[in-house]
């Protein structure tokens, strides 16, 4: 078991006669079981080409019908991306992770809005994707730094989710799936709603939470395993030193108005007895002083 | 993005919403003969800057005469104005707006953003306008009203009426609130805004409805299908050194400290500062330079850096997924001789070919630290930066 996506999964690449889909799209396939994963990619105006031996089809709904790929990553451009996404979720594929950075915030307003009592679940966009080691990668995370295991890492940051892997790998502990949700303030699956995941999965037995600045989505999350979590959670939240008013390279990574501040978060964390650090570099350690 | 109040009016008005006439001088000449051109007796000379507060700072003033006009104008142009939302040193006034005076009788407030948690456009509305939001927000919450608009249908009359009752709008008004309302948020949505804000909306003693400020901030990722607004864009009014990098597409934010940090990924790049400031230390800036940085992003990256008068160390810090440690050590190695690096330089490199790019930087004979994980490298950047200042003060 893992979250999300499996060594059963099939994927499909939206944007694959990109660059950047081509080039992710090979690391996706030469990763653990890849080979038989990645079955089908799509562009509209190349149907029946192929790139590495998958099959490209022109639409996802017909990718879906040929291959039975059940979820679809995205690398298409930010000005068709959120038709990408929309596409996806008409075909009622499961999942749709989207990598692409810079969709217009109007466009992802309609896209939540168009969701809307579908079953396709999303996470992105500007996101690095999900991993479950050794089982399945699907997005722009270096694989060869993760192994399978017990902790669940889940992240707002690409590289910051790097960063606490390979804490967790200097002490030996592999990871049951990570997820990147993503830094744009109009997104999918929230720290929640992976968090409920982690909880529910028999091979996790804790959580890393990486959250920052801007928005309240780690304090709702905060509140949900007050509640509800069984299992420890600890988080860090990047931003501490951010100065108000600036977007911090993420279009969510900003403190407006006083609110969405490091400080706020780790406070809400803390009451709602999340172990938390304000030293990125000890991510790992405080996992493993929780792991029973 | 953001533009000055002028421009701002100016989008508002082809939506409907009604503003005090009004003029964009560059010069006390300037001003004077819109004075002419508006006609009335009282004139309003404001300040155009970016930052909010203007009134409070001194870079708006009523006017009630030509002479005053004048005089208001020379005072203000030029002025380092001060607000809340400036720097210390203020922000040059270069422009002015010279308007009609207004017949207050009431000042309400309505605005726009992205409600992060209802995925919507959320209109707020409140009776207390003419001061801060936020401080009206943490004081009397119940003053401000919510809707959230559905995308699909816009907002709709009866939200937009049953706002402007709350807000106490009179009925014989509501028609023309309802009207700027809706005209909000069409220029909101088809602008591809981030923030709208009028601030005050007043209510005159005829019983007229008039935005007399007017604040609009664009999403810089809808920039590219807006051509007829880049130009509003006023470099004068945005950091330097921030103008700069964005020429390279680097992500970069100008801070108050003497460490300057280069990393890939926005949330390392916070954890970075973060954990300087967590060693005793200070971080210079914030820069991203993102999955695909070149030899000359890392050179440029530099340079903006070096240019910063009270530097003393630098710290790259690089956690490689896409990007190969060789390729950044081997543009580190490449940046770092052609701008001749007079600050103590550390680096930690992790992740894909992590080797390769340490053996890279050891052969180059720069004189780089090497750190051996985040907070390693941290303490290093911190103590050098401190070593470097008391080197300094005993040379005097």
């Amino acid at each position: 078991m893992s979250i999300l996506i499996d060594r059963n999964t099939r994927v499909m690449t939206q944007g694959i006669t990109g660059k950047t889909g081509q080039f992710h799209t090979k690391t996706g396939k030469e990763y653990a079981n890849g080979r038989n994963c990645y079955v089908a990619g799509v562009n509209p105006k190349k149907p029946g080409e192929s790139y590495e031996g998958i099959p490209i089809f022109a639409t996802v709904k017909e990718a879906k019908q040929k291959t039975g790929a059940n979820v679809s990553v995205i690398y298409v451009p930010p000005p068709f991306a959120a038709a990408a996404i929309d596409e996806a979720v008409e075909a009622d594929l499961d999942l749709v992770i989207c990598i692409t950075e810079g969709i217009p915030v109007r466009d992802m307003i309609r896209t939540k809005y168009k969701m809307q009592g579908r079953r396709t679940q999303l996470i992105g966009p500007n996101c690095p994707g999900v991993i479950t080691p050794d089982e399945i990668k699907i997005g722009i995370m270096p694989g060869h730094i993760h192994k399978k295991g017990r902790i669940g890492v889940v992240s707002r940051s690409g590289t910051l989710t790097y960063e606490a892997v390979g804490q967790l790998m200097e002490l030996g502990l592999g990871q049951s799936s990570c997820v990147g949700i993503g830094g744009d303030p109009v997104n999918g699956l929230k720290h929640v709603d992976v968090l409920k995941m982690f909880n529910d999965d028999p091979e996790t037995d804790a959580v890393i939470m990486v959250g920052e600045i801007g928005g309240s989505d780690e304090e709702n999350a905060a509140r949900w395993v007050k509640a509800n979590m069984k299992k420890p959670v600890v988080g860090f939240i990047a931003g501490v030193t951010a100065p108000p008013g600036k977007r911090m390279g993420h279009a969510g990574a900003i403190i407006s108005g006083g609110k969405g501040t490091a400080q706020e978060k780790l406070a809400v964390m803390e009451e709602c007895g999340i172990k938390v650090t304000k030293n990125p570099a000890e991510m790992g350690k405080l996992l493993k002083s929780v792991l029973k | 993005m953001k533009i000055h109040e002028y421009q701002a009016k100016e989008i508002l008005r082809k939506y409907g919403v009604t503003t005090p006439r009004g003029v964009p001088c560059f010069s006390v000449d300037e001003a004077v003969k819109a004075s002419r051109e508006l006609g009335g007796k009282a004139w309003v000379v404001k300040a155009q800057i970016h930052a909010g507060g203007r009134g409070k700072g001194g870079g708006v003033k009523v006017a009630k005469s030509e002479g005053e006009v004048r005089e208001w104008a020379g005072k203000i142009l030029g002025m380092m104005l001060k607000t809340h939302q400036t720097g210390p040193e203020g922000q040059k006034v270069r422009r002015l707006l010279i308007e009609e005076g207004a017949d207050i009788k009431k000042e309400l407030y309505v605005g726009m953003v992205v409600d992060r948690g209802t995925q919507r456009v959320a209109l707020m509305a409140s009776s207390e306008g003419g001061i801060d939001i936020e401080e009206v927000a943490a004081k009397t919450p119940e003053k401000i009203h919510k809707v959230f608009i559905d995308p699909g249908a816009g907002l709709k009359d009866a939200e937009a009426d049953g706002i402007a009752a709350k807000i106490g709008i009179p009925a014989a008004s509501v028609p023309q609130a309802r009207t700027i309302l809706k005209g909000l948020y069409r220029a909101f949505d088809e602008t591809d805004a981030s923030l709208a804000e009028i601030n005050p909306l007043i209510l005159t003693g005829d019983g007229k409805v008039v935005a007399l400020d007017a604040k609009i901030d664009f999403d810089d990722n809808a920039l590219f299908r807006h051509p007829d607004l880049q130009p509003l864009r006023d470099l004068d009014e945005e950091d330097p050194a921030e103008v700069e990098a964005s020429k390279y597409d680097l992500n970069y934010i100008q801070l108050e400290g003497d460490i300057g940090c280069l990393v890939n990924g926005a949330g390392l790049a916070m954890a970075t500062m973060d954990i300087i400031k967590l060693y005793g230390g200070a971080p210079a800036n914030f820069l991203d330079v993102g999955g695909g940085a070149t030899t000359e992003k890392v050179t440029e990256a530099f340079k903006i850096m070096l240019r910063i008068p009270h530097l003393k160390a630098i710290l790259v810090n690089i956690f490689g997924g896409i990007m190969k440690c060789d390729v950044i050590a081997a543009g580190v190695v490449a940046a770092a001789r052609q701008v001749s690096l007079k600050v103590p330089l550390v680096v930690r490199l992790e992740g894909t070919n992590v080797e390769l790019g340490k053996k890279i930087l050891a052969e180059s004979g720069l004189p780089i630290i090497s750190g051996n994980n985040m907070a390693d490298a941290a303490q290093k950047v911190v103590a050098a930066a401190k070593g470097g200042s008391q080197a300094a003060k005993g040379g005097k």
